[in-house]
């Protein structure tokens, strides 16, 4: 009661009144300087061009919705063409690792089949293997295919499980359910399949929500991989269309780029406040073995 | 056969289908590749013509002729080398202060952690271009101080500084995993130590550093290998090109160049080569020097 038990390092004993109000001042204010680059970019957006660098301030003295309209159809299609582009493959891109990754990690956590050590342990370091030693062998496939200019290079690996992350997440979080789940549907007669979809997946939610929001949140942002495949101006993702704004309108037109900027991340913010639980709890989990 | 063995048999079958997708995409998607890219390594190819045997003549040139390779190695490894102690020193301090006992504690976690979620974005690299611009934010916030501050990403001697800042912003990732490491240290270590007359400074330096290097460790390994392969920052930044003066020229940007620009692909998949040999090599390093530094106590 009383006692107050854990005295923890810095900033940490329990403070007198004032020192916590300071503590509380100085992380507000920190968290202002951290976030002042974005609301400057909201701001900006809004303001007309001519005063976006003569006010470093927040507050804009004018304001106005033209560079919405005007970067909305700056380029060869409107901006909505490309955001589609991009929710089709964000939205293929779940999908994938959704069914995927939970297939392999039920494997991985349930079952038992020779060389399981070897073959996770494999799975563990594809995790840290860098994307980039494999590019050019895959390139040079993908153009034999003729897949150049379509969504297939930046789907079909998903469908065959490439992010190992998400099979690790899932394992670790399958691990933690009670096994006698498992005997209790097996006795009843249920096999593999149906303990997996009937039992496994729907205790899982959490993990696929995970899952889900963070393989949305790095499709979404990829531009390595949207770049090199998509070439043509008729199938550009947002993250490439973006950057053409720096291309044909140099540095002149900074209010129409600032708004399709934060449109483009209209999307990544929605999902961060609906599922930063998950992303927490995601992230939480992986660093703790 | 006995039961044992043919439910053995019948739940390795049904591990294999399960894991069937793992499979093909291991074979397809990652080691024929990893493979072909050794191959391609040892030869000229442009896509268009017969890849030419070239013996060891990629990592050669690369390592004795070809200046902005080594450029971009270096620009690599001072980034590497600054911008991720700097994360992880903000993300450990951060993780402190906001550890227990605080109000808003999920507030201030979300502030903090929003920029490691937007800041691999094409949208953010273009902020922190204008941002840094000679006539951006930063140096209209100066201008009211009276100072005329340079063209941040234009001048060879900040613009590197600029994209180790932007990692840097992004500690609310490693702060987070830092955050549960904390609450994993059990409440009756500290009240032992204050009783035994431990003060704060002593108690964070005999138990909460020792018993965080696991995931300290953890964090440093991440964002290595993360911060080893950053690629759009410097792409966007620089406007493609790793300018001004190569002084952004990124591995991964050189590599793409390379492979995908002027399609000299045996180069490129040398530098692959090059870049797993060295993560690897990284990786195997921290995990032997581990032993000496990481504590893996008994603290269930």
């Amino acid at each position: 009661m009383a006692t107050r038990s854990k005295p923890l390092p810095f900033l940490f004993r329990p403070l007198p009144r004032g020192n916590r109000l300071l503590k509380h001042l100085l992380l507000i204010g920190f968290g202002l300087v951290m976030l002042y680059p974005l609301l400057w970019m909201i701001s900006s957006s809004l303001k007309p061009e001519e005063l976006i660098f003569r006010e470093p301030g927040l507050w804009p003295s004018s304001v106005t919705l033209d560079n919405y309209s005007e970067g909305w159809t700056a380029l060869k299609h409107s901006f909505g063409y490309y955001l589609w582009n991009s929710a089709v493959i964000t939205g293929l891109s779940v999908l994938a690792n959704l069914v995927a990754c939970s297939l392999a990690a039920y494997a991985f956590a349930r079952l038992d089949f020779p060389l399981k050590k070897i073959w996770f342990a494999v799975m563990l370091g594809s995790i840290m293997l860098p994307h980039h030693v494999t590019v050019v062998p895959q390139y040079i496939v993908f153009a034999e295919l003729d897949w150049i200019n379509t969504i297939w290079p930046l789907i079909v690996p998903k469908f065959l499980a490439t992010d190992a992350f998400f099979i690790f997440l899932m394992v670790q979080f399958i691990r933690t359910l009670p096994r006698e789940l498992d005997e209790a549907a097996a006795i009843d007669g249920a096999g593999y399949w149906r303990v997996f979809l009937q039992v496994i997946l729907p205790l899982c939610m959490p993990a696929l929500a995970t899952t889900g929001i963070f393989t949305f949140i790095w499709t979404w942002n990829d531009f390595f991989s949207q770049n090199l495949y998509l070439t043509n101006s008729d199938n550009l993702t947002v993250a490439v269309a973006l950057r053409q704004f720096l291309d044909s309108s140099g540095e002149s037109s900074w209010g129409p780029m600032f708004a399709m900027s934060i449109v483009s991340l209209g999307p990544i913010f929605g999902f961060f406040l609906a599922g930063q639980k998950y992303l927490i709890r995601g992230l939480a989990t992986t660093g703790l073995k | 056969m006995s039961y044992v063995n043919v439910h053995k048999r019948r739940e390795a079958r049904a591990a294999y289908v399960f894991l069937a997708p793992w499979f093909i995409g291991l074979l397809l998607v990652t080691v024929g590749p990893i493979l072909a890219s050794l191959y391609l390594s040892f030869t000229d190819y442009s896509l268009l013509e017969e890849a030419q045997w070239v013996g060891l003549g990629n990592y050669r040139e690369m390592f004795l002729e070809d200046t902005r390779f080594i450029a971009s190695l270096r620009v690599t490894t001072i980034y590497v080398i600054v911008s991720v102690p700097l994360q992880l020193i903000f993300a450990l301090i951060l993780a402190l202060a906001l550890d227990r006992g605080l109000r808003g504690l999920s507030f201030y976690r979300s502030v903090y952690y929003l920029p490691s979620l937007l800041g691999g974005s094409v949208a953010i690299a273009i902020l922190w271009r204008k941002i840094f611009g000679s006539d951006g934010l930063v140096n209209g916030v100066l201008a009211l101080f009276g100072i005329e501050g340079p063209g941040w990403v234009s001048d060879p001697d900040t613009a590197l500084g600029t994209l180790i800042l932007l990692h840097v912003w992004t500690f609310g990732a490693p702060m987070v995993i830092f955050l549960a490491g904390l609450r994993q240290i059990p409440q009756s270590f500290y009240e032992a130590a204050s009783v035994d007359g431990a003060g704060t400074l002593r108690q964070f330096r005999s138990i909460t550093l020792p018993l965080l290097t696991p995931i300290i460790f953890f964090n440093l390994v991440l964002e290595v290998i993360k911060s080893f392969q950053s690629f759009t920052q410097s792409f966007i930044v620089s406007g493609g090109g790793g300018g001004p003066a190569d002084s952004t020229l990124f591995y991964t940007l050189y590599l793409y160049l390379k492979g995908f620009k002027s399609y000299e692909m045996g180069y490129a998949a040398a530098m692959a080569w090059v870049l797993l040999l060295l993560i690897a090599g990284l990786t195997g390093v921290s995990f032997l020097t581990s032993k000496y530094w990481v504590f893996y106590g008994d603290t269930k």
